[in-house]
């Protein structure tokens, strides 16, 4: 089980603290999926970044089956079963899809490689010896992406907003490939209505605190109709 | 067989493992070959194809790749295990009408004294009609003496009409100074295609030097210079495309720079006719964070991933 106990997160400015997540109490259990939404800037993706490692809270503990690893490193994270498919995929100059996969991958061998670029709809053959480069359109990266979370098969898996891009693909192929991680514990950060619904629990943040949580039915209301634009921040941008 | 079995006998393993690291060869090569070892040729072997021929000045060889051959290669290796030595050798490359072949040189320095070892090799290529080339050219430095490991190859390119050359230099640390220079001259149709790879440490110095005139029409390079620099290196890159017909002519000088290195990029584009297309890109900077963050997040610790990055920058 993944706990954040009092996580907070401020950046100074103008010499005064500015809060972007705010005493931030969740546990997530194995075997469930939690989609974590919310508006704009509410503070979903520190979130997940501080859950990887990658920002260092300004206040509160991380605990991974009741271990401290607050002050754990990203790699040593990593190697503790904690998985993050980017919001934006990083590229490279040089590295190939298969150089990335066989990082990730326990089976060496390239016809599970192939098993897992097939899972999320590419076709193996064609991108394995690909460079993971600006060549590559946003879709592409975002199954890449979610392709090596499966490789991984962590405890852990965290998915930034995984269905941008993927029109092309289908929602349906999405919710197979999170249904093969179903022993995991699964935080998805999204504002499509199709992803809350198959998740066991919502967690509402706005302004970086948590503003409500439970399934989704009880929070339709919040997230539906009106409620996914309002979360996405439509009608302040308009 | 016997003249080869003798030429290997007649080398101790520094010098084999060092024609291993240039040129991928685990022993003399069956085919048209000719090795040069502290500044003599030691043995040359030609073919019906390749015919390998000493300069009458003795200043080096000159080769003559006949029309038509297909497929064929010519390795060349030259290696210094000797410190103070300061090898110039200059080689011609003729490469008939339709010929498609291969050439796989480059040097290795091994000085385990404290003087200066260096290799001045001078290339000059002339190209046929419709000949196609592809020249590999590996440049390693190693050994524990002080004395430096300096090695300033020349490329002279001349390429007739519809003509194609693709270049792989490769250098991988070692090297204490290199000076590089490259020139050639397109007629029409002609394609040049240079891939350039270098890594640099410790106070090494690299200064590349590409100079191409796009003389005919259609004519067309394309350059891509991949470099890191580590530690407290130095290098610079100077390209210089002139584009004097309708042409196509694209640099791409792509550098890492990490520690106290320092690179250099001067570019200059000279178009001389209002049809020439000529572009120079380049990107120096250290290794961006996310990539190295990306990395660990798949189990990767830090210096890992800063290696795979610079491996794969480098060698894919």
């Amino acid at each position: 089980m993944l706990r954040l106990e009092n996580i907070s997160y401020y950046t100074i400015e103008n010499g005064e603290k500015k809060y972007i997540l705010r005493d931030i109490n969740l546990s997530f259990d194995y075997g469930k999926f939690y989609a974590i939404t919310g508006p704009n800037g509410s503070g979903k993706t520190t979130l997940a970044k501080i859950i990887m490692g990658i920002i260092k809270p300004s206040a509160g503990r991380v605990f991974l089956d009741d271990i401290d690893i607050t002050e754990k490193d990203v790699d040593q994270r990593a190697n503790l079963g904690v998985s993050y498919a980017f919001q934006t995929p990083v590229t490279f100059k040089g590295l190939k899809v298969s150089d990335l996969m066989n990082i990730v991958c326990k089976e060496k061998n390239i016809a599970k490689l192939c098993e897992y670029l097939s899972s999320v709809g590419l076709c193996a053959r064609e991108y394995i010896n690909r460079k993971v480069d600006k060549n590559l359109s946003g879709g592409e990266l975002k199954r890449i992406e979610l392709a090596m979370v499966l490789a991984k098969n962590g405890k852990i898996n965290i998915f930034d907003e995984p269905e941008a891009g993927i029109d092309l693909w289908s929602f349906e192929k999405l919710t197979q490939v999170f249904s093969s991680l179903s022993s995991a514990s699964n935080i998805i950060i999204s504002h499509q209505k199709k992803i809350l619904e198959i998740c066991d629990k919502v967690i509402i943040l706005k302004n970086g605190k948590v503003d409500k949580q439970g399934n989704f039915c009880d929070l339709k209301h919040e997230v539906c109709n009106d409620g996914c634009a309002k979360l996405r921040g439509d009608d302040e941008r308009n | 067989m016997t003249d080869v079995r003798s030429c290997e006998a007649m080398m101790n393993e520094i010098e084999k493992a060092l024609l291993e690291k240039i040129s991928n060869l685990h022993k003399i090569p069956s085919g048209a070959f000719s090795i040069r070892r502290n500044g003599k040729l030691l043995k040359k072997s030609s073919t019906t194809d390749i015919d390998i021929e000493q300069k009458q000045d003795g200043s080096g060889i000159d080769v003559f790749v006949k029309p038509n051959v297909k497929n064929k290669s010519l390795h060349m290796p030259v290696i210094i295990t000797l410190g103070g030595l300061n090898d110039l050798v200059y080689n011609s490359f003729y490469i008939g009408e339709n010929a498609d072949v291969t050439i796989i040189a480059g040097c290795g320095i091994h000085n385990s004294t404290c003087n200066n070892s260096q290799h001045n090799g001078v290339h000059t290529f002339h190209l046929a009609k419709s000949s196609k080339l592809k020249y590999i050219e590996t440049h390693v430095g190693e050994g524990d003496g002080v004395g430096a490991k300096i090695l300033n190859p020349t490329t002279n390119i001349f390429m007739a009409e519809n003509s194609q050359m693709e270049i792989e230099t490769i250098q991988i640390e070692g090297v204490t100074s290199t000076l590089r220079e490259t020139n050639a001259e397109l007629q029409n149709g002609a394609k040049l295609l240079i891939n350039e790879k270098l890594l640099t440490c410790d106070k090494q110095r690299a200064k590349t030097n590409f100079k191409v005139s796009l003389l005919g029409r259609d004519s067309k390079v394309e350059i891509v210079s991949r470099s890191v620099a580590k530690e407290s290196s130095f290098q610079e890159f100077r390209s210089n495309l002139i584009g004097k017909n309708s042409c196509f002519g694209h640099v791409e000088c792509d550098g890492i720079v990490l520690d106290k290195a320092r690179v250099i990029s001067i570019p200059k584009i000279d178009a001389q006719n209002c049809e020439a297309s000529l572009v120079h890109e380049a990107a120096i900077g250290k290794i961006a964070g996310d990539e190295i963050v990306k990395l660990m997040t798949l189990g990767l610790g830090r210096k890992q991933a800063e290696d795979v990055i610079i491996n794969s920058f480098l060698l894919n």
